[in-house]
């Protein structure tokens, strides 16, 4: 079946099999490896994508359900001049990442986060975060980095 | 016993830099992981490639009747087809395991995918080659394999009663018994339990667990145009390791294997193996003359990826009317799983060194390790592997003992710590404590954590009936790391060495490269490397690049693992530097007519003293170098150097957690209200990355405590295999982390490091689980096994009250 996306700003039309998850389709069939997978329970949020501009872990999504919708992927965030958005900068200045996998996924989460709530507290934030997991910081730089990201 | 006989304490503290060392530069690494540039093993583009997947045993112990893989061939999309029997000879030798512990161990062969049994829930017994991963995993499907199932063995003391029996050709479920007794002082440690005034006597169960790396594995196989060389790229800590071990099992030449490790998300010891999916890759790569790749689902990265822990532990802690300690005993049950990996064997032996704790314990010790085999995931290393098993024990045992006394914990401690001036010490093992200062690293905890005010507020909160019980929990310890002087490791049958290599070269346009033998997975050595060179050349960090990972490019090395990268790594960058600086100082002496002995290099400038006007660039000097058109007599071109060194000792990095919880009663609930952790790792490259080792190695360690459990029904089955049930952490699961500083240089290497990967988790098991007992032992509850899950705390609750009221009937 074909399907129609916006990702990152550009129309891609694709035909796909009607079982492809938008997980696959962003990595497999537009190509951009940024959005990783983590777990196959969509427990882990390391595929989080912006879906019309809500934080969505793309494992729970069929890419035909996304059709002629727009997605935001981690390659999408940075201005075209290289500049780091907001939270990826934050996450950089705050060590909030150590090995990246779940990198990409937490940035789209906090920065939707941020989107709901641009004043969160700690406890807020460490909630709105629940769905992603890491298994290197434990955390501590993620809440500071995201903190971070909303007093600048 | 072991005994390091050639520790060479030295002088020299860390040599005057030029103040890059020990600032919190933010990492180079960061720009690519954060825009999604980084390329992981699976992220590989790789046209044409065979897609890999794997049916796995739904039985933990069958016998394998027979295998069809006819159906998944006539699949549309599958190219091939194989049971293990149908691979059975592409092996050159099982796969290894480099740690036989005692000469008499059991280690039955084991294959990539298994031939005539499967022994636990995921072993591999058939593979299909196909154009995709989804087909490759469809046609699984289409695989008839006939099994007749055998009763599984789980428990690890049924299991050493050998009723069943999971390697028939061994005739037994235990694979060996390694003693660490002080011959001279045997009989001491029965005495000392005889005799004193005090004997705890405990058995903790460290549950098994599972490393959840955030990546899962992947493979790529590609096969090189000309002349059979072939490169494996693969999620690894160990490429060199790796490059040996499967030039070994498959009988390639080993000048025709290159293993490359793109971007690694995590390991912490699940990726420090050699596993049967990068085994058939490369094979199947080879003799089909195509790539061929796997990668591994979360379910399968759950079973068939090395667990952790997995040891029945029985302490005996002896001690005087004060409660210094007169003697311990351990003896361990150590859960090998079906197989023997990489090193499952020696993992609860690492820890054997550590029971003592950071206390003055007589020679009256004696320890054994029986490991045995069940019908499980094979165990092997997991982030501090038998180092925070052991702390564990001692700690939690202190706590034991300081109730039976009715001291306080942290008193007890004190009274046993070994002394600062006493190092370096030579422990009742043999092995020499490099250096330490436990009652600093305990103060500066007991001040950040306001110890005496939490005592003064659970004195009035934990009334019988409180609904909400508070708990001051606190942990010591001293890490092994920086594994490891060669010889030591060959005293403990260890197959390899422990150095570590690196080469130091300034480019003609004076850009430096340092290649090492490490293998980094999030720890940042691009950044804390470059920062080695930079100190040392007095150069700007960005013109320092690092090379890793990559045995073409970094051909020497021993991986990351261990606590080991820079305590060994990082030192060898550092004398690699100081030799490039000696023989640049040749040139530009010569250059500049003046005595070698008179040239002084700090800013990446070398000038003479006495001579404000003679000055030369490292630049200059590495120009000259290249050209080679004017340098002295025998000397040779360019300004390269390379250093392979070989730790005089381990490594001895320690320190103190203290936390705070509080348990409601009435759901059974624990939460940590304040954590505090002070990690002395000596001299520290890079502060900003210490700390973040630190925080994420705390919830490691308190997610043992809490969480995470890989359990097991009595079938065999994994009920935990995938992260909807195996608990690992949220960010609303834990608490901020408090790090409070403490450093002491280690004396045995010029950066004074002493690694700093496993504290975190070493520390935050004991600490937390302490607090929780402390919580609860006025109400009679003595011990909550591991995890302290609401339910276990909540009935435990229950029970204690039942038989307060029975008390009272």
């Amino acid at each position: 079946m074909d399907v129609t996306i916006t990702v990152n700003g550009q129309q891609h039309t694709h035909d796909v099999e009607p079982r492809t998850l938008l997980v696959h389709y962003i990595r497999e069939h537009v190509g951009l490896t940024g959005t990783n997978i983590g777990c196959d329970t969509s427990s882990c949020g390391a595929c989080s994508v912006h879906l019309n501009g809500e934080a969505a872990k793309s494992c729970t999504v069929l890419a035909a359900q996304a059709d002629g919708m727009e997605i935001t992927t981690i390659e999408g965030m940075a201005a075209a001049d290289g500049t780091l958005h907001p939270m990826q900068q934050a996450f950089m200045e705050n060590h909030g990442l150590q090995c990246g996998y779940c990198t990409p996924g937490m940035v789209m989460a906090a920065t939707s986060l941020l989107d709901e709530n641009p004043n969160p507290t700690e406890d807020e934030v460490r909630i709105g975060l629940e769905g992603n997991l890491c298994r290197c910081t434990g955390y501590h730089n993620i809440v500071k980095s995201v903190l971070a990201a909303a007093n600048s | 016993m072991t005994v390091i006989d050639n520790m060479q304490p030295s002088d020299e503290s860390i040599a005057a830099g030029n103040g890059v060392i020990g600032q919190r530069m933010l990492r180079k690494e960061d720009p690519a992981l954060l825009t999604g540039e980084a390329v992981f093993t699976n992220d590989m583009k790789v046209p044409g490639a065979l897609h890999l997947a794997v049916l796995r045993s739904p039985y933990a112990h069958a016998q394998i009747v027979s295998v069809d893989v006819s159906g998944a061939l006539a699949m549309d999309g599958v190219l091939h087809a194989y049971s293990g029997a149908d691979l059975a000879d592409q092996w050159a030798a099982p796969m290894p395991c480099a740690w036989p512990v005692t000469d008499d161990m059991k280690n039955p062969p084991h294959y990539p995918l298994a031939v005539g049994k499967a022994a636990y829930v995921g072993d591999g017994v058939a593979c299909v080659l196909a154009t995709s991963d989804a087909i490759a995993r469809d046609a699984l499907e289409a695989i008839d394999v006939e099994y007749e199932p055998l009763p599984a063995v789980i428990d690890l003391e049924s299991a050493l009663a050998d009723e069943v029996i999971v390697h028939d050709e061994l005739g037994t479920n235990a694979s060996y018994t390694w003693p660490l007794v002080i011959e001279e002082n045997e009989g001491d440690c029965q005495q000392a339990m005889d005799t004193s005034a005090y004997v705890v006597k405990e058995r903790y169960v460290q549950q098994r667990l599972i490393p959840m790396a955030m990546e899962p594995r992947a493979v790529v196989a590609m096969p090189q145009p000309f002349g059979g060389d072939i490169t494996l790229y693969t999620a690894t800590q160990i490429p060199h390791v790796l490059k040996v071990m499967t030039a070994l099992t498959l009988g390639i030449p080993e000048q025709q294997l290159r293993v490359v490790c793109p971007a690694v998300g995590g390991g912490f010891g699940s990726k420090l193996d050699v596993y049967a999916e990068e085994l058939l890759c490369v094979q199947l790569a080879r003799t089909l003359g195509k790539p061929v790749r796997w990668n591994e689902e979360r379910g399968e990265n759950t079973q068939a990826t090395i667990h952790g822990r997995a040891q029945i532990q029985d302490i005996e802690l002896a001690a005087d009317e004060n409660g210094k300690i007169t003697g311990l005993r351990v003896r361990l049950l150590a859960d090998m799983g079906a197989y023997l990996q990489l090193i499952t064997p020696g993992i609860p032996l690492l820890g054997a060194f550590l029971y003592g704790g950071v206390y003055e314990i007589p020679k009256a010790f004696d320890f054994s390790c029986t490991g045995v085999f069940t019908t499980m995931t094979p165990t092997d290393a997991y982030r501090g592997a038998g180092r925070p098993e052991a702390t564990y024990a001692i700690e939690h045992a202190m706590d034991a003992l300081a109730r039976e006394m009715g001291i306080d914990p942290l008193e007890l401690r004190r009274r046993n710590f070994i002394p600062k001036d006493a190092f370096p010490y030579e422990a009742y093992t043999g092995l020499v404590y490099d250096s330490g200062d436990h009652d600093k690293a305990a103060t500066v905890a007991e001040d950040l954590v306001d110890y005496a005010g939490v005592r003064a507020r659970q004195a009035e909160q934990n009334t019988p009936d409180a609904t909400k019980r508070l708990g001051i929990g606190v942990s010591t310890y001293f890490e092994m790391c920086g594994l490891a002087p060669s010889r030591v490791l060959a005293s403990l049958n260890y197959a390899a060495g422990g150095w570590e290599s690196a080469t130091v070269r300034v480019l003609p346009t004076s850009k430096i490269q340092v290649v090492t033998g490490t293998a980094p997975h999030g720890q940042g050595h691009e950044t804390a490397w470059s920062m080695i060179a930079a100190d040392k050349f007095g150069v700007d960090p960005a013109d320092v690049d690092v090379l890793h990972s990559d045995t073409a490019i970094a051909p020497l090395g021993m991986d990351t693992y261990g606590s080991r990268s820079l305590p060994v790594g990082g030192v060898a960058i550092s004398m690699a530097c100081d030799q490039v600086i000696d023989k640049a100082r040749k040139i530009a002496a010569h250059q500049m007519e003046a005595n070698e002995d008179d040239l002084e290099f700090a800013g990446g400038m070398f000038t003479v003293k006495g001579s404000p006007d003679k000055e030369m660039p490292l630049a200059a000097v590495a120009f000259e170098a290249f050209t080679a058109h004017d340098l002295p007599d025998d000397l040779e071109p360019n300004l390269e150097m390379q250093v392979t060194y070989d730790p005089p000792n381990f490594s001895w990095p320690f320190g103190t957690h203290m936390c705070v919880v509080e348990i409601d009663t009435e759901t059974g609930n624990t939460e940590v209200l304040q954590y505090v952790a002070v990690d002395d790792c000596g001299n520290k490259v890079n502060p900003l990355i210490v700390d973040g080792q630190v925080h994420g190695g705390v919830v490691q360690g308190l997610a043992q405590a809490l969480y995470e459990e890989a359990a097991y029904d009595s079938d065999g089955n994994l009920q935990s295999s995938s992260l909807a049930e195996y608990l690992v952490p949220a960010a609303s699961d834990v608490p901020s982390i408090t790090l409070g500083e403490s450093i002491t240089p280690s004396p045995t290497n010029p950066l004074g490091v002493k690694g700093v990967g496993e504290a975190g988790t070493i520390g935050a098991a004991p600490c937390v689980m302490n607090a929780v007992v402390d919580a609860l032992s006025g109400l009679g509850i003595r011990d909550i096994q591991m995890p302290a899950s609401p339910v276990k705390v909540w009935t435990a609750i229950q029970e204690a009250r039942n038989n307060t009221q029975e008390n009272q009937q």
